[in-house]
């Protein structure tokens, strides 16, 4: 008798999955996003991110070089305001202004040089740097694009790491909560009301304070100790249901341990929940991890994210240039959305009662 | 072409349900039949016959999206063809002319409105009755169906009626229309045996009364012998046999009617072992014609207790409380069992009967500390198995096992079957390491019927007879000398009913276990078991040899139960 070959649920999930079309697209931008963020990090790609291969604010190709801004150019010298017949220090002032100033006959040394950055400083100053990029350049003649990819290293980092803690705890404290019941489950939901009673961007300010030092560290801490508790609701719920049914009344029986019971048997069973869980918290996070940056309690001056470049872009958008925050915005907007239509899928797919 | 004598004409029905963008799976497969007016046919079949669908065909209530219905088939009701109907059309037939009461009443009515507002519903959109007539008629119709003090009951939400009221309310709103047919899905299993013989005497009763048309669909072809004109046997999407009821239970032609007719265990004999539909399949190749059922194995088996029994387990004065919340501070206590003893002797099999809430599931679960008693205690070997500590009690749990009744929920769905079979004996560290484990699995798998492969296979790949024989070989690793068996086949169809009781009695008789055999099921329990313990509300009603208590019950409780059992031929 030949057997086929056995499909798990997984397994299921994965075949599920595959003739989802959007699911398939999504997931290759997320693996996309995911390459990227592996080269640059292990500096095979945009390493060389920081040199300022641009004019600042050079614009993008495809809008054409700046035109010479006037700005730049030495004005020439306002007109002085015609005299006031009435002023009484009118003497004074046209002393003052003479022309001539007496330099107690000492030389300036740097006139001649000076007299030369005066014609050309900022012909100078660009020289041998690119006066458009691809997707242009920031106030220091960075390149965005490439600032862009080695900004996604820290964002999705920070996105998944922190989510990994988020859900991380949530299972833990949820699978305690609900398995134990009675004073454990009255004490984790104690803490669950305080954490949550508090307004969740002052929970945020107030852990920061606390770390009181900036860094990608910090930031998935933060994210991850005020995170936890969505997952803790669900999983509860899920083992409140669970410890019930009668293949755990069977594991007991068997004499199974209640470590074994939690995590060997009722885990596997609740995973799709935690799963979900964990790639809603990862679009969230990453959007979070923008808003700290804004905030100005995100990552430290030197590291890129996208949240500090969208940081940048409010001084610059008052100036026109607009392509720091709109690559940033069509970076973030890619990853979120196809992880977004990725989790929806995988839920769908995980969902045992979905067919 | 159409017989004016015929309220329903079934021809030609094919059904098939999408299961991917490619495949299909037929899942009726062009059957016919006809439903005269003013007359029960019974459809008859186990799970996966197509009997279900078939029926939902006719209400127009299969899935749009995944089901193909072949184009040649036809369903002529009272001379229309349904198939072919507009949605509006079949929406106004369905509920005035068919109705349809399903298996599950919990789950048929709506808990947040009263039985009374969602009669009257019905009566109100079918009949453009007024609130004042609705209400009227609805006592009417909760008095015919025989809900007692129906002037207090029409404004009873569900979950304050037992299953057998919600039952008959569900039968209430199906008749409030008058229709010509009335189609009812497994109307009973859910129900106690006692509330089934009630509920069965009312559809007859309704059935007469207002000239119906019935369409009773069921897996029990023994409970449907008193109620059926006509019965058809289906089995998968095809029928078997259709006929007259004293055609098909009096001279069976096909060779599944007579194995489901005999498969499942009678109070009038004991044979050695269940006769199986492989044996009647293989029987009518060789023999031919097989009637009468098979020729009789020469032995009876023989039950009862013996002065002699070694007694492995004796239990006395188990009980066990709930403590209810009630209002703000007050607790009611709840008795589930109380005072219950008993002994259970080494190599024998005691059964366990009674009605839902009668406590009988609660006194397994508390043998094995699943729940915790509440008073009592269980000896075994001189130890007390309730009194003892969690850690003690450790070492006992391999010697006293538990099989539930819901083969589709007591396996670990992300477990294959060979992680199900090691877990146990690797806890208990059964056997020196995985590679002597892994081999008595295998030995266990061959003992209970399944072919090697499925060690690799995960439990949702096996049909419901398949993963019991799986859990009953998860507690065979276990080497136990207990095995309680708590409605362990109650779920199963009558056919694969019948292998597992014949696997049940062959590890009895291979290693000599005690079961402990907990069953509404008076046929099966008298099958099995050696003594008999009856349970009503939680107490001990009555306690004998099995052969006894059934010729001879002393209890009034008993008498009503053997009495409510279907009986056939």
């Amino acid at each position: 008798m030949t057997a086929p070959a056995s499909v798990g649920l997984w397994g299921l999930a994965w075949r599920r999955l595959r003739a989802d079309r959007v699911a398939m697209a999504s997931l290759a931008v997320v693996a996309a996003f995911l390459l990227m963020l592996l080269l640059s990090a292990t500096g095979l790609i945009v390493a060389d991110w920081e040199d300022e291969v641009g004019v600042n604010y050079a614009p993008p190709s495809f809008v054409g070089a700046a035109p010479a801004v006037p700005a730049m150019v030495p004005a020439a010298p306002a007109q002085p305001l015609p005299d006031n017949p009435f002023d009484p220090l009118a003497d004074d002032i046209r002393a003052l202004r003479a022309p001539t100033v007496d330099m107690y006959g000492v030389a300036d040394p740097l006139a001649a040089d000076l007299a030369q950055l005066g014609v050309s400083g900022v012909a100078a100053a660009g020289a041998g740097k690119l006066a458009t990029l691809p997707f242009g350049a920031d106030k220091w003649g960075h390149d965005i694009i490439k600032k862009t990819i080695k900004g996604g290293e820290t964002s999705i980092v920070v996105g998944l790491v922190s989510a990994l803690l988020a859900v991380g705890l949530g299972t833990l404290f949820g699978a305690l909560s609900g398995y134990c019941g009675g004073a454990v489950d009255d004490f984790f939901n104690w803490f669950y009301s305080i954490f949550t009673a508090i307004p969740s961007v002052l929970m945020i300010l107030a852990v920061a304070a606390v770390l009181q030092q900036k860094g990608v560290v910090t930031i998935v801490l933060i994210l991850g100790l005020t995170g936890w508790t969505g997952p803790y609701r669900l999983i509860r719920a899920e083992y409140i249901k669970h410890k019930a049914r009668e293949y755990v009344l069977a594991a007991d029986a068997i004499g199974a341990s209640h470590w074994r019971r939690m995590f060997g048997h009722i885990f596997p069973n609740v995973s799709h929940v935690a799963l979900v869980q964990m790639s809603i918290l990862v679009v969230g996070f990453i959007k979070a991890e923008v808003i700290l940056s804004f905030l100005g309690f995100g990552v430290p001056v030197g590291v890129v994210s996208w949240g500090s470049m969208l940081n940048e872009a409010q001084n610059e958008l008052i100036l026109g240039r607009w392509w720091q925050l709109t690559a940033a915005a069509i970076a973030m907007a890619m990853l979120v959305t196809a992880f977004s239509l990725f989790t929806d899928a995988l839920r769908d797919a995980l969902d045992p009662k979905v067919k | 072409m159409m017989d004016a004598n015929n309220l329903l004409e079934v021809s030609n029905l094919r059904i098939a349900f999408r299961v991917d963008r490619k495949t299909t799976a037929e899942a009726v497969k062009g059957i016919s039949f006809v439903v005269p007016r003013n007359a029960t046919v019974a459809l008859v079949g186990e799970s996966g016959s197509g009997k279900s669908v078939s029926s939902l065909a006719v209400m127009g209530l299969l899935p749009p999206d995944t089901t193909v219905v072949d184009p040649a088939s036809s369903i002529r009701f009272d001379g229309r063809e349904i198939l072919t109907m507009s949605t509006a059309e079949r929406r106004a037939m369905c509920g005035k002319d068919v109705a349809m009461i399903f298996q599950e009443p919990m789950s048929s009515l709506n808990p947040v409105f009263t039985v009374g507002a969602q009669i009257a519903e019905v009566l109100r959109l079918h009949m453009g009755m007024n609130t004042a007539q609705a209400r009227r008629r609805t006592l009417e119709l909760l008095e015919e169906v025989g809900i007692p003090d129906p002037a207090v009951k029409i404004d009873a939400y569900p979950s304050q009626m037992s299953g057998g009221q919600q039952q008959r309310v569900m039968i209430a709103m199906a008749i409030a229309c008058e229709p010509k047919l009335l189609i009812a899905d497994e109307p009973t299993t859910a129900l106690d045996v006692t509330i089934q013989k009630q509920i069965m005497e009312l559809i007859a009763r309704l059935q007469k009364r207002h000239a119906m048309a019935v369409l009773f669909i069921t897996h029990d072809l023994g409970l449907v012998a008193e109620i059926a004109d006509h019965v058809i046997v289906m089995r998968h999407g095809e029928v078997r046999e259709a006929g007259t009821a004293q055609q098909v239970f009096g001279r069976p032609a096909d060779a599944y009617t007579k194995a489901l007719l005999h498969c499942r265990p009678t109070l009038a004999a004991r044979p050695w072992r269940l006769p199986v539909i492989a044996d009647y399949i293989a029987a009518q190749a060789t023999l031919g014609d097989i009637a009468e059922g098979l020729p009789p194995h020469p032995v009876e088996r023989r039950r009862g207790s013996a002065p002699d029994d070694e007694p492995v387990l004796v239990v006395r004065n188990l009980s066990k409380s709930f403590h209810l919340r009630e209002g703000w501070f007050g607790k009611r206590e709840f008795k589930a069992v109380k005072d219950v003893s008993f002994t259970l002797a080494r190599g024998k099999t005691l059964g366990v009967v009674g009605e839902s809430g009668s406590g009988k599931t609660t006194v397994g679960l508390t043998l094995l500390r699943l729940h915790q008693a509440s008073g009592g205690t269980a000896m075994f070997e001189g130890r007390d198995l309730i009194g003892m500590s969690a850690r003690e009690f450790q070492h006992y749990k391999r010697r006293i096992q538990i099989i539930f009744q819901n083969p589709y929920a007591s396996l670990n769905p992300r477990f294959t079957v060979g992680e199900i079979l090691l877990e146990p004996m690797r806890i208990h560290r059964i056997g020196a390491d995985d590679r002597e484990r892994t081999a008595a699995a295998y030995l266990l798998l061959e003992k209970v019927g399944l072919p090697a492969s499925a060690f690799q296979r995960y439990s949702h790949e096996f049909s419901g007879g398949q993963r019991q024989r799986i859990a009953i070989a998860r507690c065979l690793t276990m080497k136990p000398e207990i095995l309680v068996c708590d409605e362990s086949v109650s779920a199963l169809d009558v056919s694969v009913q019948a292998q597992v009781l014949n696997l049940l009695q062959d590890l009895q008789d291979e290693f000599g276990l005690s079961y402990i055999f907990i069953s509404h099921d008076l046929s099966v329990v008298k099958y099995i078991a050696d003594q008999v313990m009856v349970m009503h509300q939680g107490a001990v009603v009555e306690l004998a040899d099995s052969d006894q208590l059934y010729r001879d019950p002393q209890h009034a409780y008993t008498r009503a139960l053997l009495a409510a059992i279907p009986r056939h031929g």
